[in-house]
Formats: structure tokens, C-alpha cells, sequence
């Protein structure tokens, strides 16, 4: 088996790994780094559940192998603390079961730095790729807009 | 009151939105194995050979589990071998398990297991079930292991056979003037838990087992794997950390007995197994079919005189929940109408299709669809407005249901009321159609659904409170914490009960069956009413407990007491008084001398007066109560090339009690967009060798952000005084109208009855195409 010895620059901290080269990030950020925020939904980069946030864009970590993670800046939900999209989250009742929650706030979070004058368009473009089977879509709206308006 | 029916933040908000909530796949120790199933490729298949002999090359590999006669498992009827021996009955199901070092070496390993087929003919539908001369699914049907009352049927394809006979229908039919009589049909879907099933198992030196899965029903894994296997109970110890959703399809025991042989094949370590998408949408249970046939026949006032219905369930290759399902939708068989002569017949069939589990709504979803088609079918016939149609025929207290129990003012909730606010709310009285442009119109389409839980008839609920030193309450109940906000509810419920701030209570969201008290299963809308009954009765107690310390200390007799804030007084001067942090743990008199302990208050419930069904009739009482609703669904159809879209979905249920404001909101709409894609797109698509081609988010859709229509709720409520605070369960019955609402929207908008699920353009399409 071949493995590959790298730092990864996560949450602000260098940490090095051991991996497959062909292990995901997603199974990297889990099971090496114990960070479980982001979750496994669909492993094919369906729905979402795993987006973490790299070099300030949103990004499925299943579709990603750690070795390309290497000398860029990966945020997954554990790096943002306080952040107004997470009260807003806890404020509109964004959520029910929590699972697609990390995931919908990393792009949430993206969504905000990236286009904080989003329209209805721009929003759609970038949720649309998140699924939330609880089906909290009408608060997570309230969420994002609630911030949006903000900054 | 002051803390019920406010929007109070869940409990486990702050873990939610910061990554530290845990699943049951965020646990992770080491050692651990990795479990990969081997799952079967086709539908109906004779199992040849199985050859692991490549597989077992593969670094890593610990055992491999294939062939193996281990006891059958299933609840209602014992039909289902954990892993397939002779023969696999449906396209997924397990049929060799390999135990590895990683997941990556299990999978390369369970890639090189060679099995040999043998393809027989497949059961591809329960109408197809149900002919004579059908193939069977399974051929020593009398010969399993069952519960008393499932009633299978050997030499078919029939699990069970749920009969209503009520009234006289002879006369029925005699009474009425118009009949309308629709074949209704819709296919296995699934309920698409954003947290795929997941299960640990690891058996200890001295025997415990100790198990962790994502499951609604933990105490059942426990009560199961002792009755499949022979073990102690209280040598089985089940946790359950968060449930990333569930809606019914965690309920069934599954990958729990597969984690459990294989840890027992690898010497007791801890094994896990965790599903794939794929595996979790076709191997583990599904959401289940029906094929409907219903016939209702109205007299000159628009009054239903009789109801003749046939319900052919899908439950797929084993019976597991799917008798129960059966059982369900034969008991609200008519939908919330008064009909005196009722005659129904609820079928479960096997079919070589995944098997079927609970699914939000326990069939009522799925009935509904059946009978608000034909509603709109009759109201059509007779040239009456559907939803006066509806309201003429609301079931009342004083009306039976079809197993004849009689219902009250507590025990059904206030149909027309919620009939008149849907009216409301969509705009009803402006026409249901609106010309938008030439290929646009505006449709609504509306609904009714009711509900009871039929769930085991002596199941319990429990809760246990504990006092901290500084006062605070901690308060442990079996209630998984699914995502419906359940266990902040059941804090408000204590909160309120003693009138103290809801954030000086602490709630464990992990259930463990070794200290948690039981609740059933976390099912059936049933939490808030049935563990919020035992948080009412741990109150007292721990009430009685306070004044009792409270009484010496203060030298009052305990009749003068009352208890807020967190503290015992006298009632006529509250000066005089105790905080909890003084007496919770035991009194200390400044000498020393102590008096008391840690006061723990304990609760319990359990229903009343539910019996069993009488097998030729079906009466008898199933359920506590029911809870109705009205819906209505508005959606701008393009008369061109049938495409739709969910301009607005509309919800009024009678709720008995808001008990939390956003959490409640947040039930309706989400079961509503359920329910929506339920109806509008979600199915499975079965080829002739019974493989479902889609298992897998891109081919399978759920709704995504901005599909989903604007949402209006509304709340009656009709306290069940039976409830605590006079609640009744919501988290089902926002979904369970959906597809009738729709169905009626499009069949209006379409011009032509449409009658199948899911309601894509191609059906609707293809409907035309057949009146033409």
C-alpha cells in the first residue's frame, strides 16, 4: 500500500498525515484528525453533508483526496466559532436532525465572504447543492438572509 | 403559561451548528473493524455458490461470514436469515459479510467474493404478488416463527390479512346514488436519512454486549438480539448518540444483529458497519408500495354511505414492520370520514423488493393518497365542491371509526374547523383554477388525512430526574433525539410543571439501555405525548420529594408549600422558603445533622385501553387518539409539456397543543416537502429482474434549496385531555396529505385522473396519452 506523508494546514493548525493516496479528504479530516463535523452522505459528492471551506471556497471533501488538500487552507465546520451564520442557524431553527447542518453552514459561510450582496439567484445557485432531508430550506433562507443583510 | 408553546432553542442547538454532535459514526475507537456487506445483484435468485477463497488474500481481512444458517430474524413474522442462504429475495440484500482491518480492505475483499446465481422468476409488484399461481417469495411461509396476531397466509405470497367489516354493506350500497370506484398504485420509495444507518458491536470478556447504532428504537435492538440469540437482556447494553433522521426507516433492526455476528465471528471486537448510500437505499428497509383499489358510494346529500377498499401493501422480500404497516392502514382505512358500512381488506404481500419499513405516517400517507383521489373523484361524479364534499363527511365525536371505537371531544381532533382554516389560507372560495397565459394555469388540489398510533399495545415510556448540587435538574428519558426536538419539548413539559427556567434543565440526548428508562421506540408522533405524560408524573414525584424535605426544614406542613424558581416555600409568605440547591442533595442543619438525599424523581406511562384486533371484523381500539388535518397544495401547471411547479403548500392540523411555536412550524414544513417529493418524485424504478436502477442521490432526488413551494401552516388546537398540556402528535401529519393534495391539483390541471405516483411529467403524459 502506498501511503504519502504531508501537512495539511487545517483550521489555522499544520497537522501532518500519513495517508493513501487515494484517501479523501473527508476520510482524512475523520478519521486521522478526529474532525467529525463533517459528515459522509452519499460519498460521491451528492448532497453535500461533508462541504468544508478551502482557499475560502466551498468544497465536498469526498470529491477531494487529502494529498491535494496539501498548501492549501482547509476550514471545516470545527475552525468557525461564534460566527453569525452558526447563531443564525440556532436562532431560525435551521435545522432539525443536525446531519446536513456542518455542511450547509460551511457554504452557508462561503456564500456570505464570497457574495455578501447575494440575491434570491445567487443563493439558490449555491444551497441548491446542499440536501437537507429534514427540509429546513424555509429557515435556513431566514438564516442566510438574516446575515446577508448584515454585512 | 410560561415556558409551553414557546420557541425555546434545542437543547443540542450549539453542538448542531459547531461540529460537535456526534452520530454514530463519529465514534470511532481503536481497535475497530470495518464490516462490507456483499449485497445481492439481482432480485429473485437461487444462490449457487459463494467462493471467498481470492477475498480471503486481501491484507487485512478477519473473517468472512457466507453461507452460515444463523437464526431468522423479522419482527412480526421470523422470515428473514440475516445473511441469504438457498436464495436471495431482493436486489440488495446482504448475502456475505466481510470483516477487515479498514473499510478499504473490507470492500477490496468483498469485491473478490464470487457468488453464482441461479435467476428465478421474479414477484415484481404485490398485485402480481397476489394472483394465484404467482411465484412464491417465500415457499415454508407456515413453518416460520410469528407474533399472534400476524396472519399469514402459507402457499402464497400473503404475510398478513387485516379485515374491517363494520355496518352492512348491502345496504350501503343501497343507500347511495352515485358510486365511484379508482385503482390507485405507487412503488417502493425511501426515506433518505441524511445520516446513512450505522451500527457497532463488540462483545466483552464477561459477555456484555455493548452495541451503538443509529436507531428510533435502541430498546428493541436490545429486546430482539436477546430473543434471536438467546442472550441475558441485561447483558445487551444499546447506545444511541444523535440520529441524523430517521422518519420511520430506523425503527426495523437491521445491521445491529449483522455488527453482532460479526464481532461474535472475530473473538468480540468491536466491528462496525456503516452503510453506503446505495446499501442504505436498497439493502436496509424502505419506504413501502401499494397497489389500491377503492370504491365509495354517496346518497343525495353527499353523505358517504359505503366504502369498499382493497389494500395490496408492498412489503417486499420480508414481512419485518410491514404487517404492522398493513395493520395500521386497515384500522383509518377510510381517511377521516364518518362511513358506516366499511368493508376493507389490508393485504401484506411479499414481493421481491427491498422490504418495507415504518415510513412517516405508518401508511396513512399512503392511504390518504388512495382515498382523497377517489374523494375528488366522487365530488366530481355527484358536481359537488370537494372540500364541501369533505366537510359534509368530517368525521365528529360521536361517530365510530371503522374498528368502532367511539370517538369524544379529547380523542379526535376538529376536522371541519381545519377544513374551514385551509379555506382560508388558500383562498379556496376564488376559484381553484386561475388562467395564468396560454400555457399557464394556477391549480389547487386539497386533502384530509387523519391519524392514530398503532403501536404495541402495552408500550412504555419512561423518564428519570436527577438533582445537581446547584440545583439544576437533569432529565433522562429513552426518547431518541431523531431531529424533532423532542427532549427540549419534554424540558418545557418539566419546566412548566415546576414552574421553573427551562435552562436550569439539563437533558441527556444519548439514550444507553442500561440507565436510560425505556421508552418503546421513538415512533408514531408519540414522544411528546407518551414520555411527556411520564415527565408530568416524575414532577409530582419529585415535587412530593422537595415539599417532604422541605416540610421539616421549614416546620410547615407540606400542603403549604409551593414550588417556583427553583424554590420550595411557604404559599402565604414566599420569603420563607428553600432553594433546590438546599435541598436537592439532602438538607445540612448548620450542626451537621442531614436530612434527605439527592432527590430523583421517577416517571412512567404506558396507554390505556388499546386491545387487540378482533381478526374477522377488526374491532377493537389501536390507538389513543387521532389526529386530523386539511391540506390544500397550489401548483402552476404547464398545459404544453406537463410540467409542474409547488407554488404553495398549505397544512392545518389540529395539534391539541403548540407546544414549542418553531420547533412545531419546523415539523409541518418539512413533513409537507416530504410528502411533496414523495408524491411528485421520488420512486423506485424496478427492471424485470426486480434491480432497482436508481439508488443513489443523483437519480434518486430528494427536494433540493428553492424547490420547495411557500409553506402555510396553520394550528387548531383541540387539547386531547389526555395529553400532557393537551398535545397531540405532529411530526407525521404534515406529510400525510401532500399526495392527495397534489394528485388533486394535477388531476384538475391535467384534465385527466391520475392515479400512480410520483407525479412526474412524463405520467401525466402518458395519462393523456391513454384518454385520448
Amino acid at each position: 500500500m502506498k501511503t504519502y506523508t504531508g501537512t495539511l494546514n487545517v483550521n489555522g493548525e499544520s497537522r501532518m498525515v500519513t495517508v493513501r493516496s487515494a484517501d479523501t479528504l473527508l476520510y482524512t479530516l475523520r478519521r486521522m484528525l478526529g474532525l467529525t463535523g463533517s459528515k459522509p452522505g452519499c460519498l460521491n459528492g451528492d448532497c453535500g453533508a461533508c462541504t468544508v471551506n478551502v482557499d475560502g471556497w466551498p468544497m465536498k471533501s469526498c470529491l477531494m483526496l487529502a494529498v491535494e488538500a496539501v498548501g492549501k487552507k482547509v476550514t471545516t465546520i470545527e475552525g468557525l466559532a461564534d460566527t453569525p451564520i452558526q447563531k443564525a442557524f440556532v436562532e431560525h431553527f435551521a435545522f432539525q436532525c443536525g446531519y446536513c447542518t456542518p455542511g450547509f453552514i460551511m457554504n452557508c459561510h462561503s456564500l456570505i465572504e464570497q457574495h455578501p450582496d447575494a440575491d434570491d439567484h445567487t443563493i439558490k445557485e449555491w444551497l441548491e447543492s446542499n440536501i437537507c432531508r429534514c427540509t429546513s430550506y424555509f429557515e435556513i433562507e431566514q438564516a442566510v438572509k438574516s446575515v446577508l443583510k448584515k454585512t | 403559561m410560561e415556558v409551553i408553546g414557546k420557541s425555546v432553542i434545542r437543547k443540542e442547538a450549539v453542538d448542531k451548528v459547531t461540529g460537535r454532535a456526534n452520530f454514530t459514526h463519529d465514534f470511532h475507537t481503536l481497535p475497530m473493524l470495518s464490516g462490507k456487506m456483499v449485497i445481492s445483484p439481482y432480485g429473485h435468485a437461487k444462490i449457487v455458490s459463494i467462493d471467498t477463497m481470492e477475498a480471503w488474500q486481501v491484507p487485512g481481512v478477519r473473517t468472512i461470514l457466507a453461507g452460515d444458517r444463523f437464526p431468522l430474524t423479522g419482527e412480526a413474522i421470523r422470515d428473514r436469515p440475516p445473511l441469504a442462504v438457498d436464495k436471495v429475495r431482493y436486489h440488495g440484500e446482504p448475502v456475505a459479510l466481510v470483516v477487515a482491518d479498514t473499510p478499504v480492505q473490507a470492500k477490496k475483499a468483498a469485491d473478490l467474493i464470487k457468488v453464482k446465481y441461479e435467476l428465478l422468476q421474479v414477484v415484481n409488484s404485490p398485485t402480481q404478488a397476489f394472483q394465484k399461481g404467482a411465484p412464491l417469495v417465500h415457499e415454508r411461509l407456515g413453518e416460520y416463527k410469528k407474533e399472534e396476531d400476524s396472519l399469514p397466509v402459507p402457499g402464497t405470497n400473503i404475510a398478513t390479512h387485516i379485515k374491517i367489516r363494520k355496518g352492512n354493506m348491502e345496504k350501503g350500497w343501497a343507500d347511495s346514488v352515485a358510486v365511484v370506484e379508482a385503482s390507485l398504485s405507487f412503488a417502493p420509495s425511501d426515506h433518505v436519512a441524511m445520516e446513512t444507518r450505522c451500527a457497532t458491536a463488540e462483545i466483552m470478556p464477561d459477555g456484555n454486549i455493548i452495541i451503538m447504532t443509529s436507531s428510533q428504537a435502541p430498546f428493541m435492538v436490545k429486546r430482539l438480539l436477546s430473543d434471536y440469540f438467546g442472550i441475558d437482556l441485561g447483558k445487551i447494553i444499546v447506545h444511541t448518540p444523535l440520529v441524523g433522521g430517521a422518519y420511520g426507516g430506523k425503527a426495523p433492526v437491521q445491521l445491529e444483529v449483522l455488527a453482532y455476528l460479526a464481532s461474535k465471528a472475530v473473538g468480540g471486537k468491536p466491528v462496525k458497519i456503516f452503510n453506503t448510500r446505495e446499501e442504505d437505499i436498497i439493502t436496509s428497509p424502505c419506504h413501502i408500495g401499494l397497489d389500491a383499489t377503492v370504491k365509495l358510494g354517496v346518497n343525495r346529500d353527499g353523505k358517504i354511505q359505503a366504502a369498499e377498499i382493497r389494500y395490496l401493501w408492498d412489503g417486499g422480500a420480508y414481512s419485518d414492520k410491514a404487517i404492522d404497516v398493513t395493520r395500521s392502514g386497515a384500522v383509518d382505512c377510510t381517511g377521516p370520514y364518518n362511513i358506516e358500512n366499511v368493508s376493507c381488506d389490508s393485504y401484506c404481500m411479499y414481493t421481491n423488493h427491498p422490504y418495507a419499513s415504518p415510513f412517516r405516517g405508518f401508511s396513512h400517507a399512503e392511504l390518504s393518497f388512495a382515498i382523497e383521489r377517489t374523494m375528488d373523484l366522487l365530488a366530481q361524479k355527484i358536481n359537488m365542491d370537494p372540500l364541501v364534499l369533505r366537510y359534509i363527511n368530517a368525521i365528529m365525536p360521536g361517530n365510530t371509526t371503522p374498528t368502532r371505537v367511539l370517538l369524544n371531544k379529547s380523542n379526535v381532533g376538529n376536522l371541519r374547523k381545519c377544513i374551514e382554516k385551509v379555506r382560508e389560507l388558500i383562498h379556496w372560495d376564488e376559484g381553484s383554477v386561475k388562467e395564468v397565459s396560454d400555457r399557464l394555469i394556477r391549480v389547487k388540489g386539497v386533502s384530509c388525512s387523519w391519524k392514530t398510533s398503532t403501536i404495541d399495545i402495552d408500550a412504555p415510556s419512561g423518564v428519570i430526574l436527577t438533582f445537581n448540587r446547584d440545583g439544576t435538574i437533569n432529565l433522562m428519558s429513552g426518547v431518541v433525539e431523531i431531529g424533532t426536538g423532542t427532549k427540549t419539548i419534554l424540558a418545557q413539559i418539566l419546566a412548566e410543571r415546576l414552574k421553573m427556567d427551562v435552562d436550569n434543565i439539563h437533558v441527556k440526548m444519548e439514550v444507553d439501555t442500561q440507565t436510560t428508562p425505556e421508552h418503546w421506540k421513538t415512533v408514531a408522533s408519540r414522544g411528546t405525548f407518551m414520555a411527556g405524560r411520564a415527565v408530568l408524573k416524575a414532577a409530582e414525584d419529585v415535587l412530593d420529594q422537595l415539599k417532604e424535605v422541605a416540610s421539616c426544614v421549614l416546620r410547615a406542613p407540606k400542603e403549604d408549600l409551593e414550588v417556583a424558581g427553583s424554590r420550595v416555600f411557604l404559599r402565604d409568605d414566599p420569603s420563607i422558603g428553600l432553594h433546590f440547591k438546599d435541598i436537592g442533595h439532602g438538607y445540612k442543619y448548620p450542626n451537621g445533622n442531614s436530612i434527605g438525599g439527592q432527590i430523583i424523581g421517577r416517571g412512567s406511562y404506558i396507554l390505556r385501553h388499546l386491545t387487540h384486533l378482533n381478526p374477522e371484523t377488526g374491532a377493537g381500539k389501536p390507538g389513543p387518539e387521532w389526529t386530523v388535518a386539511a391540506y390544500g397544495v397550489e401548483i402552476e401547471f404547464d398545459r404544453r409539456d406537463y410540467t409542474y411547479r409547488l407554488v404553495k403548500a398549505c397544512t392545518v392540523v389540529d395539534i391539541g397543543k403548540v407546544m414549542n411555536e418553531k420547533a412545531a412550524l419546523g415539523q409541518v414544513m418539512g413533513a409537507m416537502s416530504m410528502g411533496l417529493a414523495f408524491a411528485g418524485r421520488e420512486t423506485f424504478y424496478f427492471d424485470e429482474l426486480g434491480r432497482v436502477l436508481n439508488p443513489q442521490l443523483r437519480t434518486y432526488r430528494p427536494l433540493r434549496y428553492g424547490e420547495n413551494p411557500e409553506y402555510l401552516v396553520g394550528f387548531v388546537e383541540t387539547p386531547q385531555l389526555d395529553g400532557p398540556y393537551g398535545a397531540r402528535g405532529v411530526g407525521e401529519h404534515g406529510l400525510m396529505g401532500m399526495p392527495g393534495a397534489l394528485g388533486n391539483a394535477l388531476s384538475i390541471a391535467a384534465g385527466v385522473s391520475l392515479n400512480n405516483l410520483p407525479l412526474i411529467p412524463e405520467l401525466i403524459w402518458k395519462a393523456k396519452e391513454a384518454a385520448k
